[in-house]
Formats: C-alpha cells, structure tokens, sequence
C-alpha cells in the first residue's frame, strides 16, 4: 500500500457513452525510448494503461513488475472466458479473477501480495460502462470516478465535487485532465508525462472500442483543451 | 424412439419433448419431463440416440448443465445470455468426446436474451456440434417434424399459430412413427420467463 500512495496517479472517470483513463508516468528522460508506444489501440501496452481485452482497457499504480504479471494474468483470464463462453469477458467477472488471485497471495503459500492497485474500465451488454478499482487485498468495488496513487486524496475530493452523473464523454475527458494538472508534480501536462485512454462504443457495430492514445495524440487533445488550463483553474472553483 | 422438437416465434422460443422413460419394450413411466429450465430464460431439451439403448447420459448431463448455470448465475448476479450458455454446453460436450467415456445425450437450447430482446434456439449433437437454428428437431421423429417445419415455420408467427404447426408435426409423428410417444411435454420461454403449455 505503501508502495501505491508513491506511485503515479491513475484517474478514472465514467460517462454515459464512455469511460476516460489517465495515469502520470514515472519513469520518463530523455534517454527512455518510447517507439514502443507509438502503437496505441490494440497490443497496447504503455507503462501504466493497458488493454486488457478489447472491452476492457485498465490503469495500474504500484510495483510495475508486480503489474506486469497481473495484467498478463489478466490477459489469460480474458482470454479463457472467451473460449469457453464465446463472448467478451464482463468486466467484474475479470476483476474477481484477479482479486480472487491477489486474495490468494494474502492467505496462501506465505508470498508477499502484489504491490499494485488497478483500475478496471471496461463494457460489457449487461451493465454497460463500468469502473473497478482493486487494492493489494483483493477487495475490488464499482466507482463513478475514482483515483489511486499519489496525491489520490486531493484528487478523490475534486472529483467528488465535480463530478455529475450525466456527465458527457467531452466532460469527463476535461474534468480528467483539469484534475490532472492538479495533482501532478509537473506543471503543465504533456505527452511525456501523461498516458491517456478512453473507451467508448463505435456508433454503427455497437461493439466497445478501446482507443489508448499516442504522444502525438495526447499533445493534441491538450491543445484542444487549451494546455493552458491552469490559469483558468483559478476562476473555475467560484 | 426419444424425440423433441422445437422453433422460434416472433419474441419466444417453444420447445417439446417426449416424456417416455423406455426398457427394452416396456414403458417404464410416461410423465418424464425432458426439458430442462436452466435459468429464467433458457430451456434445454434433452434426448438420447436414435435407436440406442436408453442410457443414464442424457439425465447426468443434463443435471450436470443446469447446476453449472446456475451456479454461474449465483456467482456473477446475472444469469448467462442464450448464446454464451450454448458455447460453453457445446465446451463441455467437445470436451467429454475425447475422454474416456463421452456423454452421449443430444440436446435443444431454447432462450430469450433479455439485452437483446431476441429468441434463440440451438440444436446440438453429442459429437458438440452447435448450430443457431430457426427451428430444429432431435430422434427419428426429426423426419418427419423438419420437413413439415420447412413447409410451415414462420418466425415471426403468434404462440398460437406456432402450436398449430407443433399440433402438426406431433400428429405427423403418432401417425407415421411404429413406436410413437403418447405424451409430450411442451414448454415455452419468452420475454415474462418460462411456461408450460397445454396442448
């Protein structure tokens, strides 16, 4: 738990036709190579968003191998569903298995839990958009909109304050990075430093699509929304 | 000889089913209810292989099919839609056919999808073949009932025009099968759940 509360923030907000994910990366440098993420969207693997299944896309904060693994888990766990049930996985069926994986390492064996809180965004037909958010122990529950790593305190609040159930998908994503360039250590947001996701469900063949955004990507949607933002900030809370 | 029969309406499912338990030449009993409810939407009908001598199969994995969806209902608050619970009834049968003793039953899957708001039904063999069907019948009075549904089904037919063309093929079936069932169970799911109906 410890390890979390230093990590890099993971932000999540819902609306009603989609889900927007953040995360405040780490480790960056000038000397970190990022061609790897240049392909967002499907085998999308940054260092704190990753696709899950092609409904589910989810935010990690913590000991980064420990994530790794459990994504991978994850992936398996997708995966097996699919093959037996012919549909994608539900998105609490999917944070279960993995809580009921991070429970075991709490009672069983004598090992150290996975030092990693997740947050799951995800739609399935029958709740539709969903947010989860699980902790070492194995506890998982739903949220509207919710934050972990550092500075989630701060974060938790704003967004309670914010947030609106009708919010739109154009809301959430400004509410996300509003809060964002709070509670980050840098002081204006940028690609290096920010992964950015959503999911949403394509007009025509209803299925959900999981779009995990470029740098080249994010730099514009911080354009659109005016990088700026801080000094606006200010007047905002009146 | 085992036989059901099922089709599609417009918004339900109607499936029927012999209900003669058989040895050798004797009924043994005439009110066995062949059809399974595995959830509030799902109906599965269950028959043996033409011609075969009864076997315990069909009722072992039958049983076997509804406590396993049931449980997942348990467990996950929200009962398997029609398609998902064929793919995995259809796993299960994949699986049992290259094990030492493979279950040889042959079953029906009628449900309602309450997401989608649309009627499936499913035939499938004890070889794990799953096909999505307008209307389907299992056992020697599948030649005659598939025939007769080619000619008449409507999918977008009433309940009752729907058991006017069942009227038909079970009517076809005692007149033309040498060992024909008396008696038939017939049970109907759609959007308010599953009833049984009077023939």
């Amino acid at each position: 738990m410890e390890a979390i509360s230093h990590a890099g923030s993971v932000l999540g907000v819902l609306s009603k036709d989609g889900i927007v994910l953040a995360a405040e990366k780490k480790v960056t440098g000038k000397l970190l190579d990022l061609s790897g993420s240049n392909q967002g969207g499907y085998g999308g693997s940054g260092e704190k968003i990753f696709m899950l299944n092609s409904n589910v896309v989810a935010g990690v904060a913590g000991i980064t191998a420990d994530a790794n693994s459990l994504v991978n888990y994850a992936r398996q766990a997708a995966q097996r569903h699919l093959f037996t049930y012919n549909e994608d996985i539900p998105v609490e069926v999917l944070a279960q298995r993995l809580c009921d994986l991070k429970q075991g390492y709490t009672q069983y064996g004598g090992l150290r839990p996975f030092g990693v809180s997740l947050l799951y965004a995800g739609y399935d037909p029958h709740y539709n958009f969903q947010l989860y958010h699980s902790d070492p122990s194995g506890n998982y529950s739903g949220w509207k909109a919710t934050c972990v790593g550092a500075n989630s305190g701060t974060a938790q609040s704003l967004l309670k304050q914010e947030y609106k159930d009708d919010i739109t998908m154009d809301g959430a994503i400004d509410l996300v990075l509003r809060v964002m360039s709070k509670t980050m250590d840098s002081t204006t947001l940028g690609s290096e430093k920010l992964e950015f996701a959503t999911l949403t469900l394509d007009p025509e063949t209803k299925q959900p699509k999981a779009r995990i955004y470029r740098p080249a990507e994010i730099d514009a949607l911080l354009q659109k929304q005016g990088l700026g933002k801080k000094e606006e900030d200010t007047e905002m809370k009146s | 000889m085992e036989v059901s029969f099922a089709m599609t309406g417009k918004g339900y499912v109607l499936l029927a089913a012999d209900t003669t338990a058989v040895h050798s030449i004797i009924k043994v009993k005439t009110d066995v209810d062949k059809i399974k409810e595995l959830s509030p939407h799902l109906l599965m009908a269950y028959s043996g292989e033409p011609g075969a001598v009864v076997s315990r199969d069909t009722v072992q994995f039958a049983e076997y099919v509804e406590r396993n969806i049931r449980l997942y209902q348990i467990r996950h608050t929200y009962p398997l839609r029609p398609p998902s619970a064929a793919s995995w009834i259809r796993r299960s049968l994949a699986e049992s056919l290259r094990s030492r003793n493979p279950y040889s039953v042959n079953l029906l899957l009628g449900g309602y999808d309450t997401s989608t708001y649309t009627p499936h039904l499913y035939w499938m063999d004890y070889l794990g073949t799953l096909v999505e069907v307008p209307f389907a019948a299992h056992g020697y009075g599948s030649y005659f009932a598939l025939s007769l549904l080619d000619r008449y089904h409507d999918p977008e037919a009433t309940v009752e025009e729907g058991l006017a063309v069942l009227r038909r093929c079970l009517d076809e079936v005692s007149k033309r099968l040498v060992v024909s069932p008396g008696k038939y169970k017939v049970k109907i799911v759609d959007k308010d759940g599953i009833r049984e109906v009077e023939l």
